[in-house]
Order: C-alpha cells, then sequence, then structure tokens
C-alpha cells in the first residue's frame, strides 16, 4: 500500500454557514460536499470536468466541484444547489425549471441551476448564443435541451435576480 | 480506476522563494498544480503516477495582467475567463480571446490557466497557436533567478519542452505590435462547446499594398507540437495573394505538417482541414 499523508483541517462557509471538515488534501472538493457535508444535492456524472453535475459555485465563479482540491476550499465560500431557495420559496431559476419541465430524472439538474444563475448574474438579458454558451459545460442525458433553454428564457423574465459578485 | 486520494500530497506555499525553495532541493518531486483542470482528470482515471504536489494559487507574482507600452505580461496563473475580459487583450490579441473562448465550459475557463495550458503541452491545447502567432516569451523562475525564452521553440517533442524540474512558468509575454496585423483563428473540432480540437489554426499577417509583408502561421493538433509552420510562412512572406501562391502554400503546408490518426480524427481529415482553413485565412488577407 502508498504511503498516506495527513489529513489538512479546511474551514469554509457553505450557504452560509460555517463548516470545518478534516480531509486529504487531494480529496475532491465534490466528496467533500456530498461525504463530509452531507450535501448531496451536488451530483457526481463524469467525474472528469465535462458534464457539469457537480458544478458549484466557488468565492462566486461557476466550477466543477470534481476537478478542486479540497485544500482549495479552506478560506473559500461556496454555494451549493442547496443553498439556492431560501427556505420554502424557490429562486426564479428554480420555479422556471419546474414550470417548463427543465428537470426529469433531475440528475443534471442541481448543475444546471448553479450554471444558469451563473450566466443570469453575467449577463441578466442573455441573448440565445450566450444561454448556450452558459449551458454549454452542462450535459443532460434526458430532456433534450429544448425545455431547459425554455426554463432560462423564463427564468430571464421572471427573475431580474441577481447574485452579487456571481461569475 | 480512481486513484488512491491518501497517497497525494499537495501542497500550497505561500511566497515564491518559498515554493523554489521545496522545487530547489528535492528538483523533480513536487509537480506544479495550478487550475488542476488537466491534473484532477489524470487522478480521477487513475493516471497520476506522481504523487507531490505543489499548489501555485497563493504565488501572487504569478498572477494579474500588466500592460506596458510595448508588452502585456500575463501571469501563468491568469484564466481562461481573465483573459477574455481584459480590454487591451480583446482589442490586440483577439486570437488569444477567441483561443480562451473555445476552451471548454465556462466552469473549466474559470479555472484553468494559460501557464497549465502551455506547460501541459498537449499537441492540441488552443491557446499555443495564438501565443505562437504573437512571438510571446516565456518567463521561468528557478532559485537561480528569472530567464526568458522565446515561446517559439520552447517546446521541443510530444510533452518535452525548456523548463527544468527546479523552475516554474511565471509569465508570458506578448509584444504589442499585432494590431496592424489582418488576424485569423478557427477551431475545428466535433462539436461547437467543449471539443478537443481535431485542428486549430491561427494566423496573423502585415500587409502592404496587397503584399504579405510579415506573417506568422501556427497549428494545433497537427504535429507532436503545436507547431509554427515556418515553411509555409517563407512560402507567403514577400508575395501576393494570387490562387497559385494559395495552392503553392498548401503544398509546403502538407510537407511541413506531420498530422495523424488517433481517436479524434485521421491524419487525412486533419491535412485537409489544416489546408483548407490556411487557404481560409490568406483568402482573408486578400480582403
Ligand atoms: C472539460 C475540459 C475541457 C477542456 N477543454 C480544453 C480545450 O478546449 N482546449 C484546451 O486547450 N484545453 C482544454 N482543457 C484542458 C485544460 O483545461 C487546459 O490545458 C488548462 O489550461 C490547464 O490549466 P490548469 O491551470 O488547469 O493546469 P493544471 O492541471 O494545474 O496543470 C497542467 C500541467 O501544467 C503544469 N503547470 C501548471 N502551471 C505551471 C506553471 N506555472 N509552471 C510550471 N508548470 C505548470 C502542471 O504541473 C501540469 O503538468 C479542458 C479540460 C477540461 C477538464
Ligand atoms: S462530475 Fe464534475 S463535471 Fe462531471
Ligand atoms: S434530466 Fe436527466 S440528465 Fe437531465
Amino acid at each position: 500500500m502508498s504511503e498516506t499523508v495527513a489529513k489538512i483541517n479546511i474551514a469554509c462557509i457553505v450557504n452560509g454557514a460555517r463548516q470545518r471538515v478534516q480531509a486529504y488534501p487531494m480529496a475532491r472538493l465534490l466528496d467533500i460536499l456530498r461525504e463530509e457535508m452531507h450535501l448531496t444535492g451536488t451530483k457526481e456524472g463524469c467525474g472528469e470536468g465535462e458534464c457539469g453535475a457537480c458544478a458549484v459555485l466557488l468565492n462566486g465563479a461557476i466550477v466543477n466541484s470534481c476537478l478542486v482540491p479540497a485544500i482549495e476550499a479552506d478560506g473559500s465560500e461556496i454555494r451549493t444547489i442547496e443553498g439556492v431557495a431560501s427556505g420554502d420559496q424557490l429562486s426564479a431559476v428554480q420555479s422556471a425549471f419546474l414550470e417548463c419541465g427543465g428537470a426529469q430524472c433531475g440528475i443534471c439538474t442541481p448543475g444546471m441551476v448553479i450554471a444558469a444563475m451563473a450566466l443570469l448574474a453575467r449577463h441578466p438579458h442573455p441573448g440565445d448564443a450566450e444561454i448556450r454558451e452558459g449551458l454549454a459545460g452542462n450535459l443532460c442525458r434526458c430532456t433534450g435541451y429544448q425545455k431547459i433553454f425554455a426554463s432560462v428564457v423564463r427564468a430571464c423574465k421572471t427573475s431580474g435576480e441577481k447574485l452579487a459578485g456571481t461569475r | 480506476m480512481r486513484a488512491y486520494i491518501p497517497a497525494y500530497d499537495l501542497r500550497v506555499p505561500g511566497s515564491l522563494s518559498e515554493a523554489l525553495a521545496l522545487i530547489g532541493r528535492e528538483p523533480g518531486v513536487w509537480q506544479p498544480f495550478a487550475g488542476g483542470t488537466d491534473l484532477m482528470v489524470l487522478l480521477e482515471a487513475g493516471k497520476l503516477p506522481h504523487k507531490k504536489f505543489l499548489s501555485l494559487t497563493k504565488l501572487a507574482d504569478f498572477r494579474g495582467i500588466e500592460c506596458t507600452a510595448d508588452a502585456v505580461l500575463l501571469g501563468a496563473l491568469t484564466t481562461y475567463t481573465e483573459i477574455q475580459a481584459h480590454p487591451i487583450l480583446q482589442a490586440e490579441f483577439p486570437l488569444l480571446c477567441t483561443a480562451a473562448r473555445e476552451t471548454g465550459s465556462i466552469a473549466t475557463q474559470n479555472r484553468g490557466t494559460l501557464g497549465g495550458n502551455v506547460v501541459n503541452a498537449s499537441p492540441a491545447a488552443d491557446s499555443p497557436p495564438a501565443l505562437l502567432v504573437y512571438d510571446a516569451d516565456v518567463e521561468l523562475v528557478s532559485e537561480r533567478g528569472l530567464r526568458w525564452l522565446p515561446y517559439h521553440g520552447f517546446h521541443t517533442g510530444y510533452k518535452k519542452m525548456q523548463i527544468a524540474p527546479n523552475e516554474l512558468l511565471r509569465a508570458i509575454r506578448l509584444p504589442r505590435r499585432a494590431q496592424q496585423w489582418k488576424q485569423y483563428y478557427r477551431k475545428v473540432g466535433t462539436r461547437k462547446a467543449q471539443a478537443i480540437s481535431k485542428v486549430c489554426f491561427a494566423g496573423a499577417a502585415r500587409m502592404e499594398n496587397g503584399t504579405v509583408r510579415d506573417i506568422r502561421v501556427a497549428l494545433g493538433s497537427v504535429a507532436p507540437i503545436v507547431l509554427r509552420a515556418v515553411k509555409t510562412e517563407a512560402a507567403i512572406r514577400g508575395n501576393r495573394i494570387t490562387p497559385d501562391n494559395i495552392a503553392a502554400a498548401k503544398g509546403v503546408l502538407a510537407r511541413e505538417i506531420a498530422p495523424i490518426d488517433d481517436i479524434r480524427s485521421t491524419a487525412r481529415y486533419r491535412l485537409r482541414v489544416a489546408q483548407n482553413l490556411l487557404q481560409e485565412f490568406l483568402m482573408l488577407l486578400s480582403r
């Protein structure tokens, strides 16, 4: 068996709450969120940066958490799908996905919602090309994308939703 | 199979001197880690034999885009998102901005760095053709000090390059003289978004009364390294753009590149597309 390194302390703010965990430095942020913090809304699809199911906002920027080593979460602020609604009040993006049938099996949905939020923060009134670009990193095996696209178009109309500091 | 994560170390030095001391003491033991968009994929695939990594993220000297009268200096940690957002890069170095926009998804662009793209040394990388066309230099730093190298010649063979194990890539410098040049960039992949290039082409030329005074041509995915096509350039430099000259240049290009069959494409397809892109670029010059 290979030598092992010591776990490190990681302190970060996730969905507004302070979190402290111990993890191996190269552990994936995805696994820390799911297995240490029990935030299982963030999904794993490919594990190699291609599908976007694991997307979260790290210091306001959308990243694929399967490609972020744990050590980089230390001192950061993270937002996952669990932090998108306020209590029972869904965000505009979430409501739009419900209304337009933008989710079927739901595996891609947390990442799609995060990508849509990041898009709307960059372009509050995105054109078709911007919507396609904003969702290009998120794969869906079920919907054929049309309803996801329609959900984002709807969210633009209903929201005016802005997330300060989100890229 | 996934890697055994507890076996991997990742240190985060707070200063450049600390980082350089570590790789100076144990050269080759500590591999640099920037955005991780290449390394984490290898880790997940169980293809990362290296076990000790040195994160560059806290090195302030490696960040930021600095502009002087005659050059733009990009820290190695500059992300694709930062490249696209920079007004001077947009105005004077559109090929690099296009390459950045066509690299992966927004999530990848937020993490992936220009320095990582250079040192990862994939022959299919999308920014290096732009860097070659712009006559970029690279700055390497070690405990001994700094050295500058022309980026053209930095890659010496497949995944081989002129960087010692005790050195880090600190910055990439672009001379500010491309403004008057006509510029062209096109990446050809399987689909529009998130595709790895089958062929990637960057070109720039300075025209004078219909004659090509100076020219740069660089291609990805057609050789073991991203290639500056100097022979093709020489065949065009000093000439006007005529059908005969275009045909001749395409012939020279065919002999200069060495595309292969692989999972993404075939040598034949790549050759044809590379020639067509050259033609499209040359036609643009004649307009
Ligand atoms: C989904 C996905 C899509 C992608 N699409 C594209 C694409 O379209 N085009 C493309 O070109 N690439 C693409 N990539 C590859 C990757 O994103 C780029 O190569 C990126 O620029 C790598 O930068 P990084 O900082 O993440 O590198 P890392 O993974 O951190 O490092 C890559 C290599 O460079 C070395 N290194 C990094 N920085 C330094 C430094 N300053 N000094 C010395 N060595 C250093 C590391 O040791 C390692 O060998 C994609 C990757 C993913 C996951
Ligand atoms: S699981 Fe991270 S991008 Fe697919
Ligand atoms: S809803 Fe099933 S993958 Fe998108």
